[in-house]
């Protein structure tokens, strides 16, 4: 096949065609500032991004209002954390999350552990999952916030978000989740769920690079991050990234009307993949929860393979893997690590995140390619 | 690390690896690395009159390392054992028309299991004496 075969859905995905168009006019015609609204420009531009608004909102279940643009889950995260910790600082010093976490909530809690929080970085199973039963245990009169995410980026694992959320408020303690791997792809309903902040981004879904969204629960408490003009009710100064926002919006519409079946198709490839993986090749192992798991994620080990070497075989397949060799930190991945898997097992694991792009024949074709070059590998390998 | 990022010649070496496979009976075996670190080569030399007459390897581990272990079963095939002891990463790098920064430390693992089949045949050579 010469066509690139886009197996990195997690990472990040292309904007959707809709999205682009969307998202034209807005850098020439439309380039007005929505907070300048003496003028049509202005007022288009106002529109824009309250429609925008108004989609986020109807693909989460919350209230237009409820919704405070950002450059990415990353600066909603850290939003969540450091504003919650700043502003809530004075009942208590204490954060509640889990060593799979996303770096941008672990790193925004390590900062706040120099400023004098306690966090406690919860265990999971070998599936990645946290235990509610687990959050319960360490809450304290001094917890100002629970944060988990509702799925795991790198093996896909659904986090029990309700059933935190229910812990946490029982405590009169606020519930963030990073949703970004889960918005666009699974249901999110921020009522349902029972969360008070939830972060997403545009680019995990079809839509722009930094552009993300935050859903600040109303009367939530929280400390900005960057002050200035008073945008987003005061959550968030800077002049509005109107292109971006429009895109997240559109992004949110596709997902509105084409969420259940796409993530029904992916379904189906991806449990293709996996079936044709597995009765193919031997002592090859999934990483993640067997059914509570993103549609689109398959994270497998492959015994006896380094995963960099295995990536090196897959000419024109992007997929990526937890081997420590394709990271700057020669680190094998914290997550399979938190998850139990030992060091020399997660360097051999791969991460396949399949989207809309993926057909049939590029499953057959991918699974051509492993059965040929894991038993090339494997019969190099002096641990095999 | 993608395909473009390594040369030609890496490439090469590791879609077509060269003295794949472990001698029998050997004269000097050098088994190093670690599993957890993500590579392991073991190299089997056969020696006659100090001179490496054969050479073959197993190696777990990314398209560096193969690529490496590769070469230097290449580079010391015919080689008298001091000047085989001569050969460094550096020298199965350029070989290899250059190696990615961060890939650097892979080429080690060749370096270290040629001074460890050496050192193991000198050893056992010692013994006969």
């Amino acid at each position: 096949m010469d066509e690139l075969i886009y197996m990195d859905h997690h990472a990040t995905t292309p904007v959707h065609p809709e999205v682009f168009e969307a998202m034209k006019p807005c850098l020439m015609e439309n380039f007005g500032n929505p907070a300048s609204t003496t003028h049509m420009v202005g007022k288009l531009a106002y529109e824009a991004t309250e429609n925008a608004r108004e989609m986020v909102a109807r693909l989460i279940n919350a209230q237009p209002e409820e919704i405070v643009f950002t450059s990415g889950a990353t600066e909603s995260d850290n939003m969540a954390v450091k504003g919650a910790g700043e502003a809530l600082q004075k009942s208590g010093n204490h954060i509640i999350t889990c060593r799979v976490e996303h770096k941008a909530i672990l790193e925004a809690c390590k900062f706040m552990e120099k400023k004098g929080f306690n966090v406690t970085y919860l265990p999971v199973d070998k599936y990645a999952m946290v235990d509610p039963a687990d959050v319960e245990k360490v809450i304290t009169d001094k917890t100002i916030l629970v944060t988990i995410m509702m799925a795991n980026s790198e093996v896909g694992t659904i986090e029990p978000i309700k059933e935190i959320a229910g812990v946490a408020h029982n405590k009169g303690v606020l519930m963030h989740t990073d949703a970004a791997q889960a918005a666009g792809k699974i249901k999110v309903d921020v009522h349902d769920l029972g969360v008070d902040l939830l972060s997403l981004s545009g680019h995990k879904m079809y839509g722009p690079k930094g552009v993300g969204a935050m859903y600040v629960k109303k009367k939530t408490k929280l400390t900005p991050l960057f002050h200035g003009g008073g945008h987003e009710k005061k959550r968030r100064s800077g002049t509005l990234n109107v292109p971006g926002i429009v895109g997240l919006g559109e992004a949110c519409a596709v997902a509105i009307r084409d969420m259940s079946q796409d993530s029904e198709r992916v379904r189906k490839l991806r449990d293709k993949l996996y079936e044709g993986i597995t009765s193919r090749i031997e002592r090859v192992y999934l990483n993640g929860h067997p059914e509570k798991r993103l549609p689109n994620n398959l994270n497998l080990t492959f015994e006896f393979v380094e995963g960099e070497g295995l990536i090196l075989s897959l000419k024109g397949v992007a997929v990526s893997s937890g081997s420590a060799c394709t990271s700057d930190s020669l680190e094998s991945s914290y997550v399979l690590r938190a998850m139990g898997i030992p060091d020399w097992l997660a360097h051999c694991s791969i991460r396949f995140g399949l989207g809309k792009s993926n057909t049939e024949e590029q499953i057959d074709y991918v699974i051509g390619l492993l059965v040929k070059n894991v038993a090339r590998l494997r019969a190099m390998s002096p641990l095999s | 690390m993608a395909t473009q990022d390594y040369s030609e010649k890496v490439i090469d070496h590791y879609e077509n690896p060269r003295n794949v496979g472990e001698i029998e009976d050997p004269d000097g075996i050098g088994t190093v690395g670690n599993p957890s670190c993500g590579d392991v080569m073991k190299l089997t030399i056969k020696v006659k009159d100090d001179v490496i007459e054969d050479a073959k390897f197993k190696t777990f581990g990314c398209g560096a390392a193969i690529a490496t272990s590769s070469m230097v079963t290449e580079l010391i095939k015919g080689k008298h054992i001091k000047e085989a002891l001569l050969i460094s990463n550096k020298t199965v790098v350029e070989a290899l028309d250059g190696l990615p920064k961060i890939k650097l430390h892979c080429s080690v693992l060749a370096e270290d299991a040629l001074k460890a089949a050496i050192g193991d045949y000198q050893k056992k050579a010692k013994k006969q004496k």
